[in-house]
C-alpha cells in the first residue's frame, strides 16, 4: 500500500512496551512552532486574564489513516492504479491524504499536478469532468510551503467531489498550469496570480484580472495590508479594520 | 503603450484620455490581420459603462463587418476586496460582506457561506427544522427575483421595454415579501451560521399565500410577451450556442448546462437544507441556445412557486411549543431576539431582562458572541449550492480562530463569462447582447 | 456659456433664472452609472411602482453626451475610477451628480484597498444619498432635493456672487475634530 503517513510512530525497537500515542503526539506538537500566545490576542495593554503564558502551537500536518470512508478509498485506489499504468507512483505524486468533514483532499506535489489532473479527467472510473476553480491560500507560517493553490473537482457521472492542494514556497512561487487539461481554470489562475503572486507555468496569458493592470503587489497575501483609511466622526477617528483593537 | 493618461487642456478645462494598457497592441494586431487577409478589421470597446452589459463588463470586440472575429471580456471593474475584508471580521459579521458579492442573489451567497461555516463547526445536522424550511423558502423567493432581474434586462436590451416593466413589477412583489420577513429589500444578512436571524413575522404566511395566488397569472402574462414572439425567436434561437462538451470544458453549471439537456441540479444530486424532501422538477432544454435558457428560467420560476407552496404549508402547520430558528447551542447561536418596540426594531425586552437580571451565563455568552464571536475548529470545507446562475461554492478555511482565515467564493458567473468568447465569436455583433443576457452574469459575483 | 450668462443682475436675470430652473429640473436625463447593488434599486425606481417618469426622468441616456445627471449607484473600485471621471468629463454643462448609497458617498462598509472611499475624491457631488442600498423612495427624495437645488440655481453674475459667498463660508468653517483646530482656517 503506497500511502504516505508522516505521523507514524517512530521505531522504538522490537518488543518492550508499545509507545504511548499520547506521548508521541505531545512530543510532535511541542516541536511545532508557536502561532499564538495568550488567550485573547491582546496586544499593547497588559493581559490580566491569567492566560498570558499560554502558547498555542501549530497542529502538525497529518495524513488521515485508511480507511478514509464513503467513496474516498475508491477514488484513492483508482487514482493509484491509474497513475501506475501511466508510469507514475501514487506515493511520489501525493504527499498527504486528508479525509475530514466528509471531504477528501489530496496534497499533490507540484511536479505531478498535471499528470494527476489528466488521470482525474480521463479515467472513466474517476471522471472528474468539471474543475470548478482554483483559489489560493497564503500560510505565512508554513515555512517552505507558504502559497497553496486549491483545486476543486466535480464528477457529474459519479456525483463526487474532490479537492487537490498544491503548495509552493514564497521564494519559488511556480505551479504548473492546468489550462491544457481543464480550460475552466484560465481565469481562476489569473485571479490567483493577481491576488497571491503564484506563477502558473504554461498559462497562455497570465495577467491581472481583478486589479488594475499596473497594480503593485498581491492584495490577498497576508503581508499585504487591508488598505483602509481612518474614519472620521464628530469628535473621534476610528482606525481601519485591520488596525483596530480586536478581541480574538 | 501608455500607463498614465494623456491630458489635453481644452476650453472646458483639462481632459484626460484614458486608454487601456494594451489597446494599441490590440488595434495594431487587428490592423496586421486585416492587411494579411485583405479585409477590414474594426476594434470596438463596449466599455464598462454600457446599458446592455449587465453591469460593469468591458468587451473589446474585433469586428469584420458585422461579424465578431475576436471577443475579449475584461472584468475587475467592481472588485471590492470582499474576501480579504472577511479575514478581519468575525464569522457572523462575515455574512454581511458575503451577501453583497452577487447582489441579485444575496440569500444564496449567505447560504453557501453559512453552510460552509456550519460544516466546519460540525453542526450541519443540528440546524433546527424550521430554520431549514425558512432557508429554502427564502432561497426560492430569491430564485424568482433573480430570474426576473435577468429576464427584465434581457427584454430591455432587445428593445422590449414592456418585458422590463412587467419583470420589475413582479420583482417588487418578491421584494415586498423580503422586506416583510427580513426587514430589507436586498442584502439581507438574514441567514446566519446556526440558523436564520429571526422567525417569520405575523402576517407573513397570509402574504405568502396571497403571493402564490397572484403570481402564476402574472407570470403567464409576462411569458405571453416573449414565448411565441417571432422577433424574440429570431434573436435568440441558435444564438450563443454552447454544447455539453463546451460546458464541461468551461466548468459551466446551472441553466446553461441544463440547456444542453443534462438535468444536473445540486438540489437533486447533492441536496442541502432538506431539499430532498420537496417535490419539484428540474426543467431542461436541448437547444443549447439563448432561447432554451430563457425557457428554462421561466420554468424554474414555476418550480420555485411549487417549492414555496410546500414551504408555506410546512411553516403554517401546527407547531410544537418550542420551535427555534437558531441553533440552541449557547456558544454558537446568535443570542438576541428582535422585537418591535415604540422606537423601532430592537433587542427584545425579555431577552435584556434575562441576560441582565436572571442568568450570568447568558450575559457572558451574549458578550463573548458579540465581541469575539465563536471559534471554528481548524480545517477547510467547500460548500456548493445550486444558485439561479449555477453552482455557487464557498471554500472556507479556518485556523481555529474567531475570524475566517480565508474565504473564497466560487461564483458561477466567473466561469460563464470565460465561456462568452466561445459562444459569441463568429456571430453577429447584435448576437453578443442576447449571449450575455442568456448567461445572466452579475458582475458583483464575478469581481467580488 | 449662453445668453443668460451675460445678463445684468436684476429682475430680468431672476425671471430667466426661474424659467431656466423650471425647464432644467423638469426634464433631467439621468446617465445611469449603475455599478452594483444600488443599480437594482435604481432600476426599481424607474419601474412602475416608484415611477421616475413622472419627473420626466424615464429617458435614461446611456450616452453621457446627452445626460444631465450622473447617479453613481454602487461601489467604485480603483479600476473603475478613471472610467467614472471620463464619463463625467464627457457630460456637458449643466451637470449634477448624486452619489447613491454609502459606497459611492464614502466607501461604505468596504474600507479597503479596492474601493475609492467616496466618489467625491473624483467628481464633485451635489447630493449624497446614504443607504445600503437606499430604497427607491429615498432615491426619489434625493432627486426632489436635487430638483430644488436646480430650480434655485443662480445664473451669470448672481452665480459668481453666490460662489464667492459659499467659498468664504467654507473657509471660515472649523474642522470637526478639536485636535485639528490649529489656526482654525487651514484645511
Amino acid at each position: 500500500m503506497t500511502e504516505t503517513n508522516q505521523s507514524g510512530p517512530p521505531d522504538e525497537g522490537d518488543g518492550a512496551q508499545a509507545p504511548d500515542p499520547a506521548a508521541i503526539a505531545g512530543r510532535e506538537r511541542l516541536s511545532e512552532q508557536v502561532v499564538r500566545t495568550g488567550m485573547f490576542g491582546i496586544q499593547g495593554t497588559p493581559d490580566t486574564s491569567g492566560y498570558g503564558g499560554l502558547k498555542v502551537r501549530k497542529p502538525p500536518p497529518l495524513s488521515s489513516p485508511r480507511p478514509y470512508g464513503s467513496y474516498f478509498d475508491e477514488i484513492a485506489d483508482t487514482l493509484a492504479g491509474s497513475l501506475e499504468r501511466s508510469g507514475a507512483n501514487f506515493g511520489d505524486a501525493i504527499e498527504r491524504v486528508v479525509a475530514d468533514r466528509d471531504e477528501l483532499t489530496f496534497h499533490v506535489r507540484r511536479s505531478s499536478l498535471v499528470q494527476v489532473a489528466r488521470q482525474l479527467r480521463d479515467d472513466p472510473a474517476l471522471a472528474f469532468e468539471i474543475c470548478t476553480g482554483v483559489s489560493g491560500v497564503h500560510y505565512p507560517l508554513d515555512e517552505g510551503r507558504e502559497l497553496h493553490a486549491v483545486y476543486h473537482f466535480l464528477s457529474i457521472t459519479h456525483n463526487r467531489r474532490l479537492r487537490l492542494e498544491v503548495s509552493a514556497p514564497d521564494a519559488d512561487p511556480h505551479i504548473p498550469s492546468l489550462v491544457d487539461v481543464y480550460p475552466a481554470d484560465d481565469w481562476h489562475e489569473r485571479e490567483t496570480w493577481d491576488f497571491f503572486g503564484i506563477i502558473f507555468d504554461g498559462h497562455p496569458a497570465l495577467t491581472r484580472i481583478e486589479m488594475p493592470d499596473d497594480w503593485k503587489g498581491h492584495p490577498q497575501r497576508k503581508d499585504y495590508p487591508l488598505g483602509g483609511i481612518p474614519v472620521e466622526y464628530r469628535g473621534a477617528t476610528i482606525p481601519p479594520p485591520d488596525e483596530r483593537r480586536s478581541y480574538e | 503603450m501608455s500607463t498614465s493618461a494623456d491630458q489635453a487642456d481644452t476650453a472646458e478645462g483639462r481632459v484626460y484620455n484614458v486608454a487601456g494598457e494594451d489597446w494599441d497592441e490590440v488595434v495594431g494586431a487587428a490592423a496586421e490581420e486585416a492587411e494579411r487577409l485583405g479585409e477590414e478589421r474594426l476594434v470596438i470597446n463596449m466599455g464598462p459603462q454600457h446599458p446592455s452589459t449587465h453591469g460593469v463588463l468591458r468587451l473589446v470586440l474585433t469586428l469584420d463587418g458585422e461579424t465578431v472575429s475576436e471577443l475579449r471580456p475584461i472584468v475587475g471593474y467592481l472588485h471590492t476586496g470582499i474576501e480579504k475584508n472577511l479575514e478581519y471580521r468575525t464569522w457572523t459579521q462575515g455574512v454581511t460582506f458575503v451577501t453583497r458579492a452577487d447582489y441579485l442573489m444575496p440569500i444564496y451567497n449567505e447560504t453557501a457561506y453559512c453552510l460552509g461555516v456550519e460544516r466546519l463547526l460540525g453542526i450541519a445536522d443540528r440546524i433546527p427544522e424550521r430554520a431549514n424550511v425558512i432557508r429554502v423558502l427564502m432561497m426560492e423567493l430569491n430564485r424568482i427575483s433573480s430570474h426576473l432581474g435577468g429576464i427584465g434586462p434581457l427584454g430591455l436590451e432587445l428593445g422590449a421595454s414592456t418585458v422590463f416593466i412587467y419583470g420589475m413589477r413582479e420583482r417588487e412583489k418578491v421584494l415586498d415579501l423580503f422586506e416583510l420577513i427580513t426587514g430589507l429589500r436586498m442584502n439581507h444578512a438574514f441567514i446566519r451560521p446556526g440558523g436564520v436571524s429571526q422567525d417569520l413575522p405575523s402576517g407573513a404566511i397570509e402574504k405568502l399565500r396571497e403571493f402564490l395566488g397572484v403570481m402564476p397569472g402574472k407570470l403567464a402574462e409576462l411569458r405571453s410577451l416573449f414565448d411565441a414572439a417571432p422577433v424574440f425567436h429570431a434573436r435568440t434561437k441558435g444564438v450563443s450556442y454552447l454544447d455539453l462538451a463546451g460546458c464541461m470544458a468551461f466548468g459551466v453549471t446551472g441553466p446553461m448546462l441544463r440547456s444542453t439537456g443534462l438535468p444536473w441540479d445540486l438540489r437533486k444530486s447533492q441536496p442541502y437544507c432538506g431539499y430532498e424532501t420537496y417535490d419539484f422538477d428540474v426543467p431542461t432544454a436541448t437547444s443549447c441556445d439563448a432561447y432554451g435558457r430563457y425557457i428554462i428560467r421561466m420554468d424554474e420560476i414555476n418550480q420555485s412557486l411549487r417549492i414555496i407552496e410546500q414551504c408555506v404549508d410546512r411553516l403554517s402547520a401546527k407547531r410544537p411549543a418550542h420551535d427555534p430558528v437558531m441553533i440552541e447551542d449557547a456558544k454558537i447561536g446568535w443570542p438576541a431576539r428582535l422585537a418591535l418596540g415604540p422606537d423601532g426594531l430592537g433587542p427584545a425586552p425579555d431577552h435584556i431582562a434575562h441576560i441582565m437580571g436572571q442568568s450570568m451565563e447568558a450575559l457572558i455568552h451574549h458578550f463573548k458572541l458579540v465581541t469575539e464571536g465563536f471559534r471554528v475548529p481548524a480545517g477547510q470545507v467547500y460548500a456548493a449550492i445550486e444558485s439561479p446562475r449555477g453552482e455557487l461554492g464557498c471554500h472556507v478555511v479556518s485556523e481555529g480562530g474567531t475570524r475566517p482565515f480565508r474565504v473564497h467564493l466560487r461564483d458561477p458567473s466567473f466561469n460563464h463569462l470565460q465561456a462568452l468568447p466561445a459562444m459569441a465569436e463568429g456571430g453577429l455583433v447584435a448576437d453578443v447582447i442576447p449571449a450575455i443576457a442568456s448567461i445572466d452574469p452579475v458582475l458583483g459575483g464575478v469581481d467580488r | 456659456m449662453g445668453l443668460e450668462e451675460s445678463l445684468p443682475s436684476g429682475i430680468l436675470l431672476s425671471t430667466v433664472e426661474k424659467v431656466a430652473g423650471y425647464a432644467r429640473k423638469s426634464s433631467v436625463w439621468p446617465a445611469t452609472f449603475g455599478l452594483a447593488c444600488c443599480a437594482f434599486e435604481l432600476f426599481s425606481a424607474g419601474g412602475p411602482r416608484h415611477d421616475l417618469a413622472r419627473f420626466g426622468m424615464e429617458r435614461a441616456s446611456a450616452t453621457p453626451r446627452q445626460a444631465d445627471l450622473m447617479i453613481v449607484a454602487g461601489r467604485v473600485s480603483q479600476k473603475m475610477a478613471p472610467v467614472l471621471r471620463q464619463i463625467y468629463d464627457q457630460m456637458s454643462e449643466p451637470k449634477w451628480v448624486i452619489s447613491m448609497g454609502v459606497c459611492a458617498s464614502s466607501g461604505g462598509m468596504f474600507n479597503n484597498y479596492a474601493i475609492v472611499q467616496g466618489v467625491d475624491h473624483i467628481v464633485p457631488v451635489d447630493i449624497y444619498l446614504p443607504g445600503c442600498p437606499p430604497r427607491p423612495e429615498m432615491l426619489l427624495d434625493s432627486i426632489l432635493k436635487l430638483h430644488d437645488k436646480i430650480q434655485n440655481m443662480k445664473l451669470g453674475v448672481n452665480r459668481e456672487k453666490e460662489i464667492t459667498e459659499l467659498e468664504q463660508a467654507r473657509l471660515r468653517r472649523l474642522p470637526l475634530l478639536a485636535s485639528l483646530r490649529g489656526t482654525g482656517t487651514d484645511q
